[in-house]
């Protein structure tokens, strides 16, 4: 569709929604009607070449969090791979109201594709809806928005692999035998609870018997807490073996609080945490292991994803397939979700081989 | 704590009642202290009596270390509200020094000039509040709360998504964050020489009581030919400064540091200077009951997680402790007022 047919089909869309008298209710009501068949209309042509000078916008959930920056500047470069324009822009906290006016603006200002790392699974729903039936796609990576709300979920790796892989990698590290702690971040972070809960599910095979989770803790994302916590858990359960903190800011500041105690040594840690932020604790042999996805390649598969979607490769639909560049191709799953693959474990043999 | 200051240089109050007037309201005021070392005894003895891990040379140390950073910042916040003024930039500070630091010491900067610099910024930040404050007559609520945003805008404008990691920092700084000399943590010592430089100087020197003067009542200060504006803008300035040491020990102390370090921190030092029983409209108060307010917050927040006490508590603790420490004050300010205006009467 060429921006001026869609910029038409806009217009009279709001015409048409204005026309009801609608309130803001019911123009996001009418807008997902209209929605679908505008994009029904671009079937999918696996065939069809990646536009040139696709407009995409990375949304953050903040524009400060660094692991965001990192995924969105991949995107960026991965843009121009195939000639498209792209660019992060995003609120200074990380709240869905915040997003909201970015979503409104990046739609206003025309871009064929907004790519969004939601605050709020529900809260973006509405205005990605709006945006949707001005011919907008949507990509959401790192957080997923609501699914009737976006094109495609780009998932860093499966809840499931993430939550089991960690419970494996600090069986393997305490011999499978001891009490173990969780640190994790808020206590309503969606992520992490679904990981939580695999956790939970491994451990519960044969195998970790003899392996007791005694608590987990809430470091809120914080590293004032996070320490407090991490003192907390091994003051009050002597016999901890190892912790899991599955969040990039917990794990470092427990780490760093271990590297300084008498600690050291005695409690094994591990957890999701990126390679320049744990590799001092790795060389002063805090931390033997932990793992990540690649954020560079959820960046760029993301932006792949989009492209695909605005050169009408693909329309989201389970089953389809696109080419990710250097990533190969990829299918989409259930509900529309894109899997980057497994997570991938950093240690004192590799974790020079990295920078971010 | 109290010891070196019970040797008070020259009667600094002309109170009506002389000495013994002077001595009831010295009395009054150490009870705060008081009763506040025997809050912390009580806490950290039923604390330990559940789990002794919590009174082990480890526990100690953490708690310590845990308040090491707040106690330097509610000593500098007391400066400002004895003063009838208030601070709320300090969390901004702590953030903005905390990355600009780690950004020349990442570049390769020594220890010294890295500190000299952290604490160079904090004092350029006080000084604009202090300029504005005492200058421009603007109320200090509304210029800090402008500048806790200004300032916090110009750190994530410089972190721009960055983060600054352990491995990019010099050894020297990391140690200071988690060494010891004689088994007392480096931080704690930092913070307690502060705050016995501070208190000593507010409360034996001429021009430290006209901290207090200013603060009971700013018209008289100034007819009673007190430099208000110089008084205002120093407190400031010493309360800027130990915002940029707290944003260099801050770096010490975690190691990795993002553009929101410190986020909302200005709510909880003002609290701790509350609990500390310094008034929050000014001319009341000392440096030694806000650190040990910061000491009190900071251990009941270690106890509850020691105890396993659902963290939500700690945040209606902290709450039910401030609205305590203000009827406290309140009763306890009628009662002097009354109490003087009798002794002057009689005697």
């Amino acid at each position: 569709m060429t921006p001026m047919r869609l910029t038409a089909v806009a217009t009279l869309l709001v015409l048409g929604v204005a026309a009801c008298g609608g309130t803001t209710r019911s123009s996001v009501t009418a807008a997902p009607q209209e929605a679908p068949a505008s994009s029904a209309a671009a079937s999918a042509n696996p065939d069809a070449p990646l536009k040139e000078g696709i407009k995409l916008a990375f949304l953050p959930k903040q524009i400060n969090n660094p692991y965001e920056v990192i995924v969105d500047k991949a995107g960026i470069e991965a843009a121009e791979e195939f000639k498209g324009e792209a660019k992060e822009v995003g609120p200074s906290d990380a709240s869905a109201s915040s997003q909201i006016s970015y979503i409104n603006t990046l739609t206003q200002q025309g871009h064929d594709a907004i790519l969004i790392a939601a605050n709020d699974a529900n809260a973006v729903c509405g205005p990605l809806q709006q945006a949707r039936a001005k011919g907008v796609k949507i990509v959401s990576y790192d957080s997923d928005a609501a699914p009737q709300c976006r094109d495609l979920f780009i998932n860093q790796a499966s809840s499931e692999e993430v939550g089991r892989s960690q419970v494996q990698l600090l069986a393997e590290m305490i011999d499978h035998k001891g009490e173990i702690a969780i640190l994790s971040a808020t206590a309503n972070a969606t992520n992490q609870n679904t990981w939580i809960e695999f956790m939970k599910e491994e451990l519960a095979k044969p195998e970790y018997k003899d392996m007791k989770l005694v608590k987990v803790a809430y470091g809120d994302d914080d590293d004032q807490k996070s320490f407090t916590e991490t003192q907390g858990l091994l003051q009050a359960y002597p016999d901890l073996k190892g912790i899991i903190s599955p969040t990039t800011v917990g794990v470092s500041a427990a780490a760093r609080y271990i590297s300084g105690s008498k600690y050291k040594g005695k409690v094994v840690l591990t957890g999701l945490g990126t390679p320049n932020q744990m590799r001092q604790y790795v060389k002063d042999k805090t931390v033997e292991k932990f793992a990540l996805w690649n954020p560079k390649d959820l960046g760029y598969l993301a932006s792949y994803a989009a492209a695909a979607l605005v050169s009408g490769q693909i329309t989201g639909a389970e089953g389809e397939t696109f080419k990710a560049g250097k990533l190969g191709e990829r299918t989409i799953g259930e509900n529309g979700e894109v899997i980057l693959g497994p997570p991938f474990t950093f240690d004192a043999s590799n974790i020079d081989q990295f920078d971010f | 704590m109290t010891g070196p200051t019970t040797t008070v240089a020259a009667p600094p109050e002309r109170t009506p009642g002389g000495r013994s007037a002077r001595s009831l309201v010295d009395l009054v005021f150490r009870a705060r202290e008081l009763s506040l070392v025997i809050a912390l005894v009580l806490l950290v003895g039923m604390t330990g009596a559940v789990n002794p891990n919590f009174l082990s040379g480890q526990g100690i140390e953490d708690i310590l270390l845990n308040t090491a950073i707040l106690a330097l910042l509610a000593v500098g916040q007391s400066v400002v509200v004895i003063t009838r003024n208030l601070d709320l930039s300090v969390g901004s500070v702590v953030g903005l020094v905390a990355f600009v630091t780690a950004d020349v010491l990442a570049g390769g900067w020594g220890l010294v000039p890295g500190v000299v610099f952290g604490v160079a910024v904090g004092a350029a930040c006080g000084l604009l509040n202090g300029l504005l404050v005492s200058f421009c007559r603007v109320p200090a609520l509304v210029v800090t709360l402008g500048t806790l945003y200004v300032i916090q805008g110009v750190d994530h404008y410089i972190a721009h998504g960055r983060q600054i990691n352990a491995v990019d920092l010099p050894p020297a700084l990391l140690s200071l964050g988690n060494g010891a000399v004689l088994g007392v943590p480096y931080l704690p010592l930092i913070t307690l020489v502060f705050m016995l430089l501070i208190g000593y100087y507010l409360r034996s020197y001429p021009s430290g009581r006209e901290f207090y003067a200013i603060g009971s009542s700013p018209e008289a200060a100034r007819l009673a030919g007190v430099p208000v504006r110089r008084r205002i803008l120093t407190a400031y300035l010493v309360s800027g400064c130990l915002a940029g040491l707290a944003g260099v020990l801050w770096l010490a102390r975690f190691g990795t540091v993002i553009g929101d370090s410190a986020n909302g921190w200005e709510l909880i030092v003002i609290s701790a200077v509350v609990v500390g029983g310094v008034a929050i409209t000014g001319g009341v108060g000392s440096v030694y009951g806000a650190a040990l307010g910061a000491l009190l917050l900071t251990t009941i927040g270690s106890a509850l997680v020691v105890l396993r006490v659902n963290p939500f508590w700690q945040q209606a603790i902290t709450g039910a402790l401030l609205l305590l420490a203000i009827s406290v004050d309140r009763v306890l300010a009628m009662r002097v007022a009354r109490l003087l205006r009798n002794r002057s009467r009689h005697g």
